[in-house]
């Protein structure tokens, strides 16, 4: 027999699996934003003003940044809100499962799926436009544990102060732009410089951009971002277990 | 149960009830909608927590013991669906995970209904088809009681039956079931005894039968007309205990005879009785009684104008 626990955990991993359009938006969307903007020959080359790197060399943790940002706060939320308000928490609580680890299913599933979506994307960028692998592995694996932790805190929260799912479409999407241009996405945090620079630096994404950067060209990240992304996330998941409501 | 009181705000959801299920039977728990019904059996379940009373499920305290008692305990509740892409089988498969001794779930699906349908999405299956997957997941831990909150609604006459066998079924292998309804034919229909609850309180607790004799009608007289009926004279008729007038629908009830008492009355009033029905009393009857509703309230004052 197995635990209750691991047979949600299970059940979700194969629901999340038939969830296409999520899977496109977290799994594909990334690589494919890459692809189209490496087609670009300005962005295949080093520039000084960049430190010696290209652009698409700086899209490569963006994009990373990007498939989080979509499982975090496009995918997640929802699901979890619909979960909640169709009765599956509810019904669950009647069971000898705990209804919490069905909310620890989702976030693993869109952990994996993310990871995956990393994977891809440093492979894609290397194999096909030559950019460089992380210089710093260990630097690296910390900032993006950190970043994705602080983005699923962001979905955890959506999740937890949204009282139905429209409400919850509606913070999103409040949520989603600013993450993406502090990501970088529009414009990646790098070339970026001055007081913008500064304050971007203090949002989650920002510190991440800037972390996950270091560590490609070959430092260990500057503490400060390091701090930012996990201060966030102890601030966000407490918000998400004190606002949380399982009905 | 045990004076259980719960109060959302300051609205009163459950009012001290007490009653006590005795293994075995189906008992029925019967109201109008917001009667407080599901907090009562949510509270039971352990999901809610009351304000005061007690309960005890098997000896099980639900509200500080709540993982023993879903071990005991098979809950259907209202409106709580699946995830949508789940299939019948992956249900029943995450479900039978959850206990330590499941019941095989093939022949449960097969005797709900449900063999032909275990690759169906939950979201692809029909209303009644649900509905069975979701008694058929109260089942499948071998619960000693089953809660089934509305579980024919939405349901066509047919699959209403088929529910209707299979609670029997379930009860007739020794399981407890405690039926949240409103439809009254549904308690008729199924259940050992009756608890009526209106406005959070037990208006009533007895077997169908004895509701129904206790009730102030044994027939009821109903008809349509299209002008104004005297009812205050209706009421002072022989063994009338009530009559009433909803949406140009009188009913009249009261003892043997009455109705024949009620045509000649009509006539002496010069009205033309339209769609005239005598029926044997029912639950209904006694229903209405014990469940006093703004409706009702209207409706009197309707008659006096």
């Amino acid at each position: 027999m197995t635990s209750p626990t691991v047979a949600v955990i299970r059940t979700e991993s194969r629901l999340f699996a038939r969830e296409r359009l999520s899977l496109f938006w977290i799994v594909l969307f990334p690589s494919l934003l890459l692809g189209v903007l490496g087609l670009i020959p300005s962005f295949r080359e080093d520039t000084a003003d960049l430190g010696g790197r290209s652009m698409i060399d700086l899209y490569v943790p963006v994009t990373v940044l990007l498939s989080m940002i979509m499982a975090a706060i496009m995918t997640m939320p929802p699901t979890l809100t619909g979960y909640r308000e169709s009765g599956v928490l509810r019904r669950l609580g009647t069971t000898p499962a705990r209804p919490s680890s069905i909310l620890l299913g989702q976030l693993l599933v869109h952990a994996v799926a993310v990871a995956a979506s990393s994977v891809i994307v440093i492979v894609l960028g290397r194999l096909v436009f030559g950019t460089p692998l992380p210089e710093s592995p260990v630097g690296y694996v910390v900032a993006y544990v950190l970043a994705l932790a602080v983005s699923l805190a962001i979905g955890s929260a959506i999740t937890a102060v949204s009282p139905n799912g429209k409400a919850g479409q509606v913070v999103g999407m409040v949520v989603f732009f600013p993450s993406m241009f502090t990501a970088g996405v529009y414009v990646p945090v790098e070339v970026l410089s001055g007081t913008a620079r500064d304050i971007i630096s203090f949002t989650p994404y920002g510190a991440a951009s800037n972390a996950l950067n270091d560590a490609a060209a070959g430092t260990f990240p500057e503490l400060v971002d390091l701090a930012v992304m996990g201060g966030w996330a102890v601030v966000l998941y407490l918000i998400a277990v004190r606002a949380f409501r399982w009905e | 149960m045990d004076g259980l009181r719960k109060t959302y705000g300051d609205k009163v959801a459950v009012d001290e009830i007490s009653l006590r299920v005795h293994e075995g039977e189906i008992f029925g728990i019967l109201g109008p909608n917001g009667a407080g019904k599901s907090t009562t059996v949510e509270s039971i379940a352990g999901l809610r927590v009351g304000d005061r009373g007690r309960i005890r499920v098997h000896g099980i305290d639900p509200w500080s013991d709540r993982a023993p008692v879903t071990e005991v305990l098979g809950v259907q509740l209202q409106e709580a669906r699946l995830q949508a892409k789940i299939t019948v089988q992956e249900a029943l498969e995450l479900w039978s995970a959850f206990y330590a001794d499941p019941e095989p779930w093939a022949p449960l699906a097969e005797r709900l209904g449900l063999g032909t349908q275990l690759r169906q999405r939950f979201e692809n299956l029909s209303g009644g088809q649900q509905q069975r997957l979701s008694i058929a997941l109260a089942l499948i831990g071998r619960p000693r009681v089953v809660v089934l909150d509305e579980l024919t609604t939405g349901l066509d006459p047919r699959a209403r039956r088929e529910v209707w066998d299979l609670v029997r079924d379930v009860r007739d292998r020794g399981v407890t079931v405690l039926l949240v309804t409103h439809s009254m034919e549904e308690a008729q229909a199924l259940c050992d005894r009756i608890a009526i609850v209106d406005a959070g309180r037990i208006r009533a607790l007895d077997t169908p039968a004895g509701l129904i004799e206790a009730a102030s009608a044994a027939t009821i007289t109903t008809f349509e007309t299209s002008v104004a009926v005297d009812l205050a004279s209706l009421r002072e008729l022989d063994g009338v205990t009530a009559a009433r007038s909803e949406h140009g629908t009188v009913t009249v009830e009261g003892a043997e005879g009455v109705a024949l008492a009620v045509i000649e009355a009509l006539r002496t009033q010069g009205v033309t009785p339209l769609r005239l029905r005598v029926a044997a009393g029912s639950l209904d009857a006694a229903y209405l009684d014990l469940t006093e509703t703004e409706t009702d309230t209207e409706t009197r004052q309707e008659a006096l104008r």
